[in-house]
């Protein structure tokens, strides 16, 4: 079975490139260019170079103690939350903006939702001496203001969507509307593994340092390049995937995907795409995506705004269908908890996206001595406001 | 031959085509329009079904968009307002959407339900060119129904010759790198991209759209097509108070 992309940009069922004819010939010359450049030994070079100085990578693989104790595994954090700007999004944007610089582009393009993305994208925009717009919801600049002052402070222009719902899904419309007034000097980074293709490939690549550092971090520590388990949160999927990506052919390794339940996966105010989603077209690319049976798409909701997203990516939603990955989800209020235990129990406080992940090992049946490796996609600190007050704290 | 062909057989300069939103300004006002817009000399019509997330649109056919689908549009629910479409218009029409809402209700049901009601074609932005010809231009041709592609400034020769070739009734020219709704100025090189196009012989006629709002940008871009299609500004002017009255004011100014 292949889990990878194939040469019409599709991975299975899914994928390819939805998009309106203004937008086929910037997608069409990234889709020739994208695999060259990364190849490229300088390109590779910088890439590391960036990844180790700035980023500071290899983020730690920790073996979290009382954790294990607690469950009777070993549970291993990759700690992208001890990444610069507090997330593993600044893989990906590292990886884009010097693709850009290598296409000759001069002016650089988002969307984010809670501003995690934005914010990475800004940074490397300020690292390089680009210009750099952020389109955002005009409902998350109001709930994300810290994060919408350092995009500013950053030198970045935040542009409020205020079509549809006004919230990630429209600030993504807003970027591809961007992209085409401005088809020739303009690069779009896509913050997630969605989009036309070559997007979710190429963010993929780009996080697939997460999965790569792992394995030779899990040799160290344990002898086996090899995991029992790996789990990651799923938004769009870009840590998930980059978790995934260098286990996916490795079919003894259990993948488990967890989505965002929200209030419950029936109550309405979900964002589990992969129960409450059907096969269908999103942002350019066939994948999985909440909508309602006329196929317009629903909006989704979780408490925390990275996994507030109706769709996953292509490579996902195939992973989904052929049963190479498990995918389940986690409620609001299991995620905060599990937030809190971690924080107690190892001293980390994770972001509500990471938190996630987490909540699922409360689900899990160990005999005792696996090897379960978690994504901690991000840290908390954006996410005091719904700790303290959800905790009362 | 649809209607489309055969008009375009018949007709070859000056087509003023009109796209509206199904379901705006009010749910069931699609034949109304559909009727006051032929008596008011269009040449043929593009009926917008509504989509959550139009990205090829500009702000007023996001917003008509919006409004329809809060009015209750819906695929099957147009189609069941389309059935006596044939009894009240003879002009061509066109169905303009984006892939999801055709997806969802099946490509092959749509095409056959298209062809029921008198639909001539449609215009699907963000259905690629690969797609359509591996999976849907059978189920199109078998319904009779002509797949409109568009072409922009930046689209390569080779891939205009492509899309020639993949067409049956016209070709439409983005005006200018934009979304719907813009201010079509013709400037010296969006005449030079007209001309260019058409000195590339195609077969097929090709119409303008996309910044194109009144009789001054119509006979401007008409010059270098064969007809210009209106949008935005159309959707603007339309007045749910008065909706036969405000349809005819905007039609008035093209007729001279």
């Amino acid at each position: 079975m292949n889990y990878f992309v194939d040469e019409r940009g599709y991975y299975g069922d899914f994928g390819g490139a939805y998009i309106p004819e203004m937008l086929y010939p910037n997608v069409e010359e990234l889709r020739q260019k994208y695999q060259a450049v990364i190849d490229d030994e300088q390109f590779q070079q910088e890439f590391k170079a960036l990844l180790k100085d700035y980023v500071g990578r290899p983020s730690p693989l920790y073996l979290a103690k009382r954790l294990s104790e607690k469950y009777g595994a070993n549970i291993f954090l990759k700690r992208e939350d001890l990444n610069h700007t507090g997330a593993h999004k600044i893989n990906n944007t590292i990886g884009q903006i010097l693709l850009a610089e290598k296409l000759g582009k001069k002016r650089i393009i988002a969307e984010t939702g809670a501003g995690q993305h934005g914010v990475a994208t800004a940074t490397v925009c300020a690292l390089r001496g680009l210009e750099c717009v952020v389109y955002m919801g005009e409902v998350d600049i109001k709930r994300q203001a810290p994060n919408v002052a350092r995009m500013k402070m950053l030198g970045a222009k935040v542009v409020p969507a205020t079509s549809g719902s006004k919230t990630l899904k429209d600030a993504t419309n807003e970027a591809m509307r961007d992209w085409i007034a401005n088809p020739v000097d303009t690069h779009y980074i896509i913050g997630s593994v969605v989009g036309p293709h070559p997007y979710p490939d190429m963010v993929a690549q780009f996080q697939s340092i997460i999965s790569f550092e792992t394995k030779k971090q899990l040799k160290e520590q344990t002898g086996s390049e090899l995991a029992d388990y790996v789990l990651a949160c799923v938004g769009g999927g870009s840590n998930a995937m980059g978790m995934f990506y260098h286990f996916i052919d490795d079919e003894n390794v259990q993948l488990i995907a967890i989505e965002a339940a929200g209030k419950g996966v029936s109550s309405g105010f979900s964002a589990a795409t992969t129960t409450l989603g059907k096969e269908g077209v999103l942002h350019g690319s066939r994948s999985i995506l909440m909508q309602t049976e006329d196929g317009q798409v629903v909006e989704p909701h979780s408490v925390s705004a990275g996994l507030d997203y109706p769709g996953i990516g292509p490579q996902h939603a195939h992973l989904f269908k052929t049963g190479r990955g498990l995918y389940a989800s986690i409620t609001d209020d299991e995620a905060l908890q599990a937030g809190l235990l971690l924080t107690q129990y190892e001293g980390i406080i994770p972001a509500i996206e990471s938190a996630h992940a987490l909540a699922y090992l409360e689900k899990m049946d160990f005999k005792g001595g696996e090897n379960v490796v978690v994504c901690l996609s991000g840290r908390g600190d954006k996410d005091m406001e719904t700790y303290m007050k959800y905790f009362n704290l | 031959m649809n209607r489309l062909q055969q008009l375009f057989e018949k007709q070859q300069k000056g087509l003023l085509s009109i796209y509206y939103t199904a379901g705006y300004p009010n749910l069931n006002d699609t034949l109304k329009i559909a009727d006051t817009l032929e008596q008011s000399g269009a040449d043929f019509l593009e009926i917008g079904f509504p989509y959550s997330d139009p990205v090829a649109d500009g702000p007023v056919i996001q917003a008509s968009s919006k409004e329809a689908l809060d009015n209750g549009m819906t695929l099957p629910i147009l189609f069941e307002q389309l059935k006596d479409l044939r009894q009240r218009v003879t002009i061509p029409i066109l169905l303009m959407g984006y892939v999801n809402v055709v997806l969802q209700y099946g490509v092959e049901a749509f095409c056959q339900k298209c062809q029921e009601v008198g639909v001539d074609g449609c215009i699907i932005p963000d259905l690629p060119m690969y797609e359509y010809e591996e999976m849907y231009q059978a189920i199109f041709e078998k319904y009779e129904l002509s797949n409109i592609f568009l072409v922009t400034p930046q689209t390569s020769e080779e891939r205009i010759r492509k899309i020639d070739g993949l067409s049956n009734a016209f070709i439409y020219l983005v005006s200018s790198a934009a979304t719907t709704g813009g201010n079509l100025s013709i400037s010296e090189s969006s005449a030079a991209y007209f001309k260019r196009i058409a000195d590339m012989q195609l077969k097929n006629p090709f119409v303008i759209g996309f910044g194109i709002s009144n009789k001054e940008t119509f006979d401007a871009a008409s010059q270098y097509a064969n007809g210009a299609i209106i949008g935005s500004a159309f959707v603007k002017n339309v007045d749910a108070n008065n909706l036969e009255g405000s349809i005819k004011d905007f039609m008035r100014q093209f007729k001279s």
